[in-house]
């Protein structure tokens, strides 16, 4: 059964590689759909959080619903947009899996980037139909028609009826709304067949609970049912549904097909109702849950410390607040001798790891001391009891422990040809097993390592992107466990052991890597009262020393003709940085040395 | 008694900029310089009735370098605040400059005028250092310069040195002072080299071009100047200025007591009605503001509080060798300073870098080089 509004519907996702022009693109078919008013175009809408404009990243899906008019058929167009990076592939793979299609945003100028490839291949893997599209063609250096070469060449797409717009100036972006309109297919399913919608996205809402963002594959849905998500297996009242515009959200009164809508139903945890999900109804439920369903695994643990031990409470309230719309990110208390009271928190991964930590940091307006990130190793204790440990402190001593193991992953790292070397290097110091390599395409290759986990939750992908000029694009899945010789490698300051600085590393590397904490540490922490030894050891072996002097000196000496506000300022910072120390033991440590010593590959 | 203020006035003006020189100083504004003395004298009617029946006691012209521009400017200067102001009998009125600048006649024209003390920025008695400095003087420019000031009647002057320089050593420094102390100059001012941002020489310091002296010469050197000036007579009465019986610098002693004084001139810092503010830095811009508004381009106006007049008093006072007296502190506040700071005086008294005095408490030996870390429990 089908209903003549499915017709009219297209559902779509933009994909772009940064600054390739996104935001700017989504924005103007808002604004030429009528669906923005002046005042709302001068931001960009989808991009909700401060982080994701600055960063230029999308980390939450959002969906949008346009009406265009072509003569006399309106029809119903639905952007979807994706997070775009490695730690939400899996959420980037929900949100294709609600459409019918993708446009893709190429750069004039620069041509198609690696990172846009892997997203085209997981579009090309949901059978999306792709509309190319050249944007920027208003800058100097656009080269249109060297673009589309690439894009068949390289894609296999036909790029000979791209539109060649500007998404900034305006040029010719309608025509991106009459080729989604005739290229991407109308969607399929059937009204009178039990329901089934996919989740693709939530958020909490205090007044509401969580809404949940769905496309619904089969079937309808009315305000007043029972509906019940599939997987979890949770039951709810739908309260609320309707269609998400650029101002908010507009009620209605039932979903069909087809369509992409909002769901509320008075759900207290985000956890209930996971990407991914499939929603039915109680009542007359589908058969079978739709495919991709995946529960999300943290894969990188660290602690989490407020800088003022006061402000503990404070913290716990973010992380719950931003767990109620992050259903991915897990914590629990945890204690340290040197930080005080914290958290033990998982993550997708680096990136997602860094992005919670910045928000608490600036919406909830906590300083924070976070630990050198871990992962979960699986230790045999000798009596052959098997324990998960994701933080250094609770590694049982060597003599206690039968064997280790270590997660692994398999890491596809595609690159210009030209870097092939640089990468090769680079995953052989951090214990790579290479896979296999391909040329896709003449001067662009995709290579396959086996990666030990803990090697890429530093500062892999930094390492990466400075060895490859920034072209290398980065993926990763879980393969499994094996065996590894790992050891807790200890820090002392002045004799006592930091354990918030401790870390489980590979044997091979500890010697190198305690040499260049040392070397790190003794940059960051300032001259004390006092001579400070700084020792890096395994077990009650010291493999590096380093000494941080006694201050001799600290004092202006000069006049500043009248301007004492000039001095007070300077001695305020000294004051605030004073404050940011940590005391561990006898020794002050600044907040930065707890983080710096993540990134020692610079 | 009448309470006196001290009066700043700016000069911006040089013939090169200084390496190493982060102030509001700027060479190549020469055609400024007539509409900048223009401007002054507005400024110095505007606070001639905004500070009405003050006493003024110290006058300092500073820069810059005063030095650089025509004579005739200072004296006019210097001839309308004694017009406008009442200007105490025994007020010291000092007026900066750089030895390459200097010569009989505009000597002459200052003592004229009324000046009574030079300062002179000397920095190095090393040609290879004055270079780094990039300074544009020869040290026998600086001899002249003493010579010719004493011969015209200003007996009463300041050297201004500096250490740490990078490339120099302790024999160099050492020969420096020796220089000054056979030159029996009144009043020595000794600054340890601080590379601030912005300055060519932050520049260089991050490429590695030059290498900054390690904090434990630093010090060396310090104690050696503190040593060596105490040894031939000189008085120790602030962190970095020593100066013979009767010559301390009563302009700087009034800023680390706190007392009220008013800058004018691009840039320049004022302490007024428990207020501090400065005049904007853009030399164009203060001259276009003064004539338009006539008033000066103050901005920063930062309310003094009783809390913090008391820190400051603190973190200023205790530069000088005397320190803080509790009687002056109650004089002043009307509340004991033990009351107000029990606790950060014990524990910097525990930690040695205070020491008590008969009337109070001052920085100890090994506070003079921590001084910072005396300040901030103040602040």
């Amino acid at each position: 059964m089908r209903n003549e509004r499915h017709d009219r519907i297209r559902n779509f996702c933009i994909i772009a590689h940064i600054d390739h022009g996104k935001s700017t693109l989504a924005d103007r078919l808002l604004e030429i759909t009528g669906s923005l008013t002046s005042r709302e175009k001068t931001e960009q809408i989808l991009d909700n959080m401060d982080l994701e404009r600055e960063r230029g990243i999308t980390i939450k899906a959002q969906a949008v619903k346009m009406v265009y008019k072509e003569g006399q058929d309106e029809y119903v167009l639905n952007l979807i947009d994706t997070p775009g990076h490695v730690d939400f592939n899996y959420e980037v793979s929900r949100s294709l899996a609600a459409c019918e299609g993708a446009v893709l945003v190429v750069d004039a100028a620069q041509g198609i980037e690696a990172q846009t490839l892997a997203n085209v291949y997981l579009a090309l893997e949901h059978d999306l139909e792709i509309i190319p599209v050249i944007n920027k063609i208003d800058l100097p250096g656009a080269r249109p028609d060297y673009v589309k070469k690439e894009i068949e060449d390289i894609i296999g797409l036909d790029a000979s009826r791209a539109p060649l717009i500007s998404a900034k100036t305006g040029t010719n972006t309608e025509q991106v709304l009459k080729s989604i309109v005739e290229n991407i297919p109308a969607p399929s399913g059937d009204i009178g067949a039990p329901l089934k919608a996919l989740v693709f996205d939530s958020f909490y809402d205090s007044y509401r609970g969580v809404i949940v963002y769905v496309r619904i594959k089969e079937g309808k849905v009315q305000i007043g049912e029972t509906i019940k998500m599939m997987n979890t297996g949770k039951k709810f009242v739908v309260t609320e549904l309707g269609t998400m515009c650029p101002g908010g959200l507009i009620q209605a009164r039932e979903l069909l097909a087809g369509e992409v809508g909002y769901i509320a139903a008075s759900i207290k945890n985000v956890k209930d109702a996971r990407v991914g999900d499939t929603v039915t109804l109680f009542d007359n439920p589908a058969e079978k849950p739709l495919p991709g369903y995946k529960k999300a695994n943290p894969m990188v643990f660290c602690g989490i410390y407020p800088a003022d031990g006061a402000k503990y409470p404070d913290l716990r309230d973010a992380l719950e607040k931003l767990q109620l719309n992050d259903a991915a990110l897990s914590f629990e208390p945890e204690t340290s001798a040197a930080l005080g009271f914290g958290f033990r928190c998982g993550f997708l991964g680096l990136l997602h790891m860094e992005i919670i930590q910045e928000r608490i940091e600036r919406e909830y307006d906590l300083d924070l001391v976070t630990t050198a990130p871990s992962v979960i190793y699986k230790i045999m204790k000798a009596g052959g009891e098997m324990i998960n440990v994701d933080n250094p402190t609770n590694m049982p001593c060597a003599a206690e422990i039968e064997k280790m193991e270590e997660p692994v992953v398999r890491a596809s790292i595609m690159a210009p040809a030209d870097y092939v070397g640089n990468i090769m290097d680079l995953a052989q110091e951090r214990r790579g097993i290479f896979k296999d390599m391909e040329y896709i395409e003449e001067d662009r290759v995709n290579i396959n390592y086996e990666l030990p986990l803990n090697e890429i939750v530093y500062d892999f992908f930094d390492a990466l992107k400075s060895r490859t000029k920034g072209y290398a694009s980065f993926d990763y899945e879980f393969l499994g466990y094996q065996a590894s010789n790992l050891v807790k490698l200890d820090i002392m300051l002045n004799g006592e052991i930091v354990d918030a600085l401790s870390f489980i590393v590979h044997s091979d590397k500890a010697y190198a890597r305690g040499r260049r904490m040392a070397e790190k540490l003794k940059e960051t922490i300032p001259r004390q009262q006092f001579e400070i030894p700084i020792q890096a050891c395994i077990g009650s072996k010291i493999i590096a020393r380093e000494t941080v002097r006694a201050y001799r000196k600290d004092v202006l000496s000069k006049c500043y003709g009248g301007d004492i506000t000039r001095k007070k300022k300077l001695l305020e910072k000294q004051k605030e940085g004073k404050k940011r120390m940590r005391q561990v033991g006898s020794v002050e440590v600044p907040q930065e040395a707890f983080m710096s010593v993540l990134k020692l590959d610079t | 008694m009448e309470a006196s203020i001290s009066i700043y006035i700016h000069i911006p003006f040089c013939m090169s900029k200084c390496l190493y020189c982060d102030f509001n100083s700027f060479s190549g504004l020469d055609n400024l310089i007539e509409s900048y003395f223009y401007a002054l004298e507005k400024e110095i009617i505007y606070y001639s009735f905004a500070a009405k029946g003050k006493n003024v006691k110290t006058v300092f012209i500073g820069g810059g370098t005063p030095s650089y521009v025509d004579a005739r400017y200072m004296s006019s200067t210097l001839n309308h605040l004694k017009d406008n102001f009442k200007i105490n009998k025994d007020a010291e009125i000092s007026i900066e400059s750089n030895p390459g600048t200097l010569d009989r006649i505009k000597l002459g024209e200052y003592v004229n005028a009324g000046f009574n003390r030079l300062s002179i920025g000397l920095q190095s008695t090393h040609e290879h250092l004055l270079e780094t400095l990039g300074r544009k003087h020869r040290t026998e420019d600086f001899l002249k310069s003493v010579n010719t000031a004493r011969q015209e009647g200003l007996q009463n002057n300041n050297v201004d040195l500096i250490f740490g320089i990078p490339g120099q050593t302790l024999s160099q420094w050492e020969d420096t002072i020796k220089y000054i102390i056979a030159l029996n100059i009144e009043h020595i001012s000794c600054y340890s080299l601080k590379i601030e941002k912005g300055t060519p020489f932050y520049e260089a310091l991050g490429k590695k071009a030059i290498v900054a002296v390690s904090d434990e010469i630093d010090r060396e050197m310090y104690h050696m100047a503190v040593k060596m000036l105490c040894e031939n007579g000189y008085e120790h009465y602030e962190i970095s200025n020593f100066a013979r019986e009767g010559s301390r610098c009563m302009h700087n002693i009034a800023y680390w007591k706190c007392e009220e004084y008013i800058g004018m001139g691009a840039g320049a810092h004022s302490f007024y009605n428990n207020k501090r503010f400065n005049n904007v830095n853009n030399v164009r811009e203060y001259i276009l503001r003064m004539e338009k508004d006539k008033s000066p381009p103050v901005e920063n106006i930062l309310n003094i509080d009783f809390e913090e007049s008391m820190s400051e008093y603190m973190i200023m006072g205790l530069r000088k060798a005397d320190g803080i007296s509790e009687k002056s502190f109650k004089k002043r506040f009307d509340v004991a300073l033990f009351s107000v700071y029990e606790d950060e005086i014990n524990k910097l008294l525990k930690k040695g870098f205070l020491q008590k005095t008969d009337k109070g408490f001052k920085l100890s030996y090994s506070g003079l080089d921590l001084a910072n870390k005396v300040f901030i429990e103040f602040i």
